[in-house]
């Protein structure tokens, strides 16, 4: 149980550090820290699956990030903004958290699945039945592709709107048609 | 982009078969063991963003090219739908019925094998296809801004 | 209290979301939040002592049925599928909103979106 702390401290120390620093390139090192603490943390709550995908997609988010920060000559800004806006802000955040605090002690304690406990638990069907109605070993697998075969369909659907969204967005062509027919 | 020095090129055209042929091996083995068509997919991409950071773009993007990225984009996406299609033919009338299992391999004892689990082999590979090129294709147009551009 | 380190970091990510003025920051603050949701579902399902939740070969009896033990010691799997679905959907919402700050980084020179008062068509 100790290491699910240090590793959860590691990474809220990670995400003050980006939150504060001024140069971006920090920032976005530091946000490659926390993903890879995230995937160790996974690794510990007995979770295969999840921690391959945080790794690899980790690595091409900071692909990403670091394409877009590395070459553009303004990094440093410097400042907030206007001193009201920011205490007010604040001020509801901290009062959101408190709230959060209270709500969350009426969940089970950590180390019961939350999921049980709710008056028709669909896992324990998954669990028991899943090998026999399937034919998969992989249970994570047989849930997302066969028991809620919907929600990989609409997260496809999903990514590919997004992907055709950025491809549009940084076309070129287009731009030099308009100041030719002008 | 221009590519990088000779030791990485050379480095770099070893390892990008490696990577590709442990992408195709998640994918494919996604019912036995962790990973399935995601993360198969996404290691797929990084092979081909190793190439294109190595090489330089236009190299990758002769090896393949924007337009055969988007056709194999849509291929993936129809392949997927086509096998949910399936299921309303031939079995119960639902969607993503998984008719192999049910009417063919429920009496056999297939489990733990590699031809087992009716549909869900199928579905990976065509998430994994689906995922890759839209994820190669994205940095590829990304990659196209020089950072002193100004227009 | 691991729920509620969770939702702190949550809340760092909505902090750095609304105070700051540099467009990557915010960029960055909204990668924070999703990494939280992340790791608060999967921390749902975990049962004390488990494993993980693949049928290996002696978890399985004749006949395709999984043993007892595997049963009563197994870690939910329907979080994990939740989370799979939601970390590649932040991959592509990610390239969308680099794609708008690279757009934005060229037409009007900078970063700062108090700069950016004109919304040209």
């Amino acid at each position: 149980m100790t290491i699910f702390y240090i590793l959860l401290l590691f990474i809220i120390i990670g995400a003050i550090i980006a939150v504060e620093t001024e140069n971006l390139l920090s920032a976005v090192i530091c946000i490659g820290a926390i993903g890879f603490g995230a995937s160790l943390l996974f690794l510990f709550l007995k979770a295969p699956d999840i921690a391959i995908t945080q790794i690899v997609v980790e690595v091409l988010g900071l692909i990403i990030l670091i394409r877009a920060t590395i070459a553009r000559d303004l990094t440093f800004i410097s400042g907030d903004r206007e001193f009201f806006g920011v205490v007010v802000s604040v001020v509801i955040v901290f009062v959101i958290f408190l709230a959060g605090i209270i709500v969350l002690q009426t969940l089970p304690d950590f180390g019961t699945p939350a999921f049980t406990k709710a008056s028709v638990p669909a896992s324990e069907a998954y669990i028991s039945e899943g090998l026999e109605k399937t034919g998969a070993a992989n249970l994570v697998a047989s849930v997302i592709l066969d028991y809620r075969a919907y929600d990989t369909l609409g997260e496809a659907t999903v990514l590919f709107t997004s992907i055709i969204g950025a491809t549009v967005i940084l076309r070129k062509r287009s731009r030099k048609l308009l100041e030719e027919s002008e | 982009m221009k590519g990088m020095t000779v030791v990485v090129k050379t480095i770099a055209s070893w390892i990008k078969v490696l990577i590709f042929l442990f992408g195709i091996y998640i994918v494919i083995f996604g019912h036995l063991t962790p990973g399935g068509g995601f993360a198969g997919g996404v290691i797929l991409a990084g092979s081909y963003v190793l190439l294109m950071l190595a090489f330089g773009r236009e190299f990758a993007e002769e090896n393949l090219s924007l337009g055969w990225a988007s056709r194999l984009d849509c291929v993936g996406a129809l392949l997927f739908i086509a096998i949910a299609l399936f299921g309303l033919v031939f079995g119960a009338a639902s969607f993503f019925y998984n008719f192999i299992q049910q009417r063919y391999l429920a009496d056999k004892q297939t489990a733990l094998e590699l031809i087992s689990a009716g549909t869900i082999p199928l579905s990976n590979i065509a998430i994994g296809i689906k995922v890759a090129t839209s994820l190669f294709l994205v940095i590829l147009v990304m990659s196209a801004f020089r950072p002193n551009e100004s227009e | 209290m691991l729920y509620a380190l969770c939702f702190l970091l949550f809340m760092i990510g909505l902090y750095c979301t609304v105070v700051k003025k540099n467009m990557v920051k915010i960029v960055l603050g909204i990668l924070v939040m999703e990494y939280a949701v992340n790791i608060f579902l999967i921390m749902l399902g975990y049962r004390q002592g488990g494993e993980a939740p693949i049928v290996g070969r002696e978890d399985v009896l004749s006949g395709s049925k999984v043993t007892e033990a595997f049963i009563n010691s197994s870690v939910d799997p329907l979080p994990q599928a939740l989370v799979l679905t939601a970390i590649v959907i932040s991959l592509g919402s990610l390239a969308l909103m680099i794609s708008i700050c690279i757009r934005t980084y060229q037409r009007y020179g900078t970063f700062d979106i108090t700069k950016i008062r004109r919304l040209k068509g």
